[in-house]
């Protein structure tokens, strides 16, 4: 049976009714793989034999008459930066190709505790740090709406296997828009929940400030049910928040009337492809049909988030990645002579030169004579950004924006650039700064087909609204049903 | 664009504990300077009334009960060890 076509919402529905096993759902998305990811490459590795065995333990639970969970047979895809249990974990980096973890993730154990089956581990920019999945060690990812352009990053592959209906959902992790801009760039919906809201425990750890693990999936109302899943305290993370987490799926189908969305002036000026601007403009069109009211806001330190995430962010890569020499896992040279060469040697042959070239920028960023200079004005600088937040939240419920300036784009385009690429991030990264939640959802197609996203941005905790008024879009539109026709190159 | 010396670059990859090869100590070089040059930008702003953000929610201290619990067993957490012996890590000498 067909079921890859099904939401998860609907494929947990059948599971329950019976009208669908756990097992023919696996074989589902399994076949669809077999066919798609030769082309696509969303997958560093498809656990068959464990998704299938997964499945087949879940029906047996389903005939002895238990319940198997929210999300009882759905398939899922993780980011291969989440630790799995047994299964490879590989951050698409040299240094971790043989890394079998010991321990699931916090949100790993609380997938397998809803009833989803783990189908397998999704490619990305070696250690999340990247906009197009091209920074992989591994193999670049292709976007299934056209294959000559980027899926996004970091978490590309995840949003390639639910856009190209691979998996049902999936795991991503956001550090400066890594879940939003391959949600835009592959058509799909993409949440990146206040910070403290997910556990980071098992998370591999990019910049520990601002990585938050989220939903990928083909709708609010998928996106919804996973983040029900994953959110939550965990006393093994202790930046994880104990407060009670919302029935987000109960509440997605309130009213959005007389709430107020601001849309940013810095965010709808120069570098936004009129592509972009007008699918945007036509959606707050489309919400303020269903009463919601705009007003134009200012994020007035925009234009310096890019550069104080650059200085925040390697700052913080480049301690959370001395772990990686080459004693206790992962990959070691065979030069190693004396210790100093052990670590050295190991970290040129395993490191790719996006991640060098960000250890070396945090390492200067922190080093005697310069601290003051790039790393603490920058602390200083991402107070100010947080400021322009609180201002602008007195005044409206959510912020309207583009999620990335540009359709997706070219593979190759921007990768002997890095300043270019980080201007990528430009519409995402002030939030991962400020810490608060924010989702991508499809607003319409480019002239050449290919998708484009909205981005919303709220309030700390309040995941809630944002999904409302994103699903009051979807109520009016029908973008989020599209499915990219995959075709050989 | 900002001063970044060859000099500089040995040193930063001498503390990063990550050797360069000299095409890309050529490449990091001019990369390293055109990202500093762009974050110079900062420097327009006064921050003077900003305290740096160092915590997003605040800082605070998280403690728990000092309880013995399970921890992982010595063959699980020598199971990824590039190199082992029978119950440890192996590393090259350290102390002559």
């Amino acid at each position: 049976m067909e079921t890859h076509s099904l939401s998860a919402v609907e494929l947990a529905e059948c599971i329950r009714k019976r009208s669908v096993s756990a097992l023919e759902a696996v074989e589902s998305v399994l076949k669809r793989i077999e066919q798609l990811d030769a082309q696509v490459r969303a997958f560093v590795t498809v656990d068959a034999d464990g998704a299938r065995a997964q499945a087949r333990a879940l029906d047996e639970k389903r005939a002895r008459g238990e319940a198997l969970g929210l999300l009882g047979g759905v398939p899922v895809a993780v980011k291969d930066n989440i630790c799995t249990r047994g299964l490879p974990t590989t951050c698409s980096s040299k240094i971790l190709q043989n890394f079998v973890p010991p321990f699931d993730a916090t949100v790993v154990e609380r997938l397998r505790a809803a009833g989803a089956v783990i189908l397998g581990k999704t490619n990305l920019d070696e250690f999340a740090m990247g906009s197009s999945t091209e920074n992989s060690g591994l193999f670049v990812t292709r976007n299934p709406w056209a294959l000559d352009r980027a899926p996004g990053g970091s978490s590309g592959g995840s949003a390639a296997a639910v856009s190209a209906r691979m998996a049902s959902l999936a795991l991503g992790s956001d550090t400066g828009g890594s879940i939003r801009q391959p949600a835009s760039f592959c058509g799909i919906v993409g949440v990146k929940p206040t910070y403290g809201r997910v556990s980071r425990y098992g998370l591999v750890a990019f910049a520990s400030s601002l990585d938050q693990i989220g939903p990928l999936a083909r709708d609010v109302p998928d996106a919804a049910l996973l983040l029900r899943v994953l959110c939550g305290h965990d006393p093994q993370d202790s930046t994880s928040a104990d407060r009670a987490v919302p029935d987000f799926l109960r509440d997605l189908d309130g009213p959005i009337r007389g709430l107020r969305l601001g849309l940013p002036r810095e965010f709808f000026g120069e570098g936004l492809s009129r592509e972009v601007e007008d699918a945007v403009r036509q959606a707050i069109e489309t919400l303020r049909s269903a009463g919601a009211e705009t007003l134009e806001i200012s994020l007035a330190h925009s234009e310096y988030a890019v550069a104080t995430y650059y200085l925040v962010a390697t700052a913080e890569a480049s301690s959370n990645l001395a772990r990686y020499d080459g004693v206790h896992y992962g990959y070691r040279s065979a030069e190693a002579g004396d210790l100093y060469r052990l670590y050295a040697a190991t970290r040129r042959e395993g490191f790719g030169a996006e991640v060098k070239r960000r250890i070396m920028l945090g390492t200067y960023a922190l080093s005697s004579g310069y601290y003051d200079a790039y790393y603490l004005k920058a602390s200083r600088v991402r107070t100010l950004i947080r400021r322009d937040f609180e201002k602008a939240f007195q005044e409206v419920d959510v912020v309207v924006c583009p999620t990335a300036p540009t359709p997706p784009f070219k593979l190759g385009e921007k990768v002997d650039n890095p300043l270019e690429m980080y201007l990528s991030d430009i519409y995402t990264i002030s939030l991962n700064l400020a810490g608060l939640p924010g989702l991508s959802l499809p607003c319409g197609f480019s002239s050449e087909g290919l998708p484009l996203g909205m981005q919303m941005l709220g309030r700390a905790w309040d995941e809630s609204t944002l999904l409302r008024v994103a699903q009051a879009y979807q109520r009016r539109t029908d973008f989020h049903r599209r499915e990219p026709k995959v075709s050989l190159l | 664009m900002a001063k970044i010396s060859r000099d500089d670059v040995l040193h930063v990859a001498l503390l990063s504990r990550v050797e360069l090869t000299e095409e890309e100590l050529e490449l990091f070089q001019s990369q390293l300077a055109g990202i500093l040059a762009y974050v110079e930008k900062l420097k327009e702003l006064s921050t003077e009334d900003a305290e740096p953000m160092t915590s997003v929610m605040g800082l605070h201290d998280v403690f728990r009960e000092d309880e013995p619990r399970a921890s992982l067993g010595r063959e699980e957490a020598l199971a990824n060890a590039p190199d082992r012996d029978e119950d440890s890590f192996r590393v090259p000498a350290v102390v002559e």
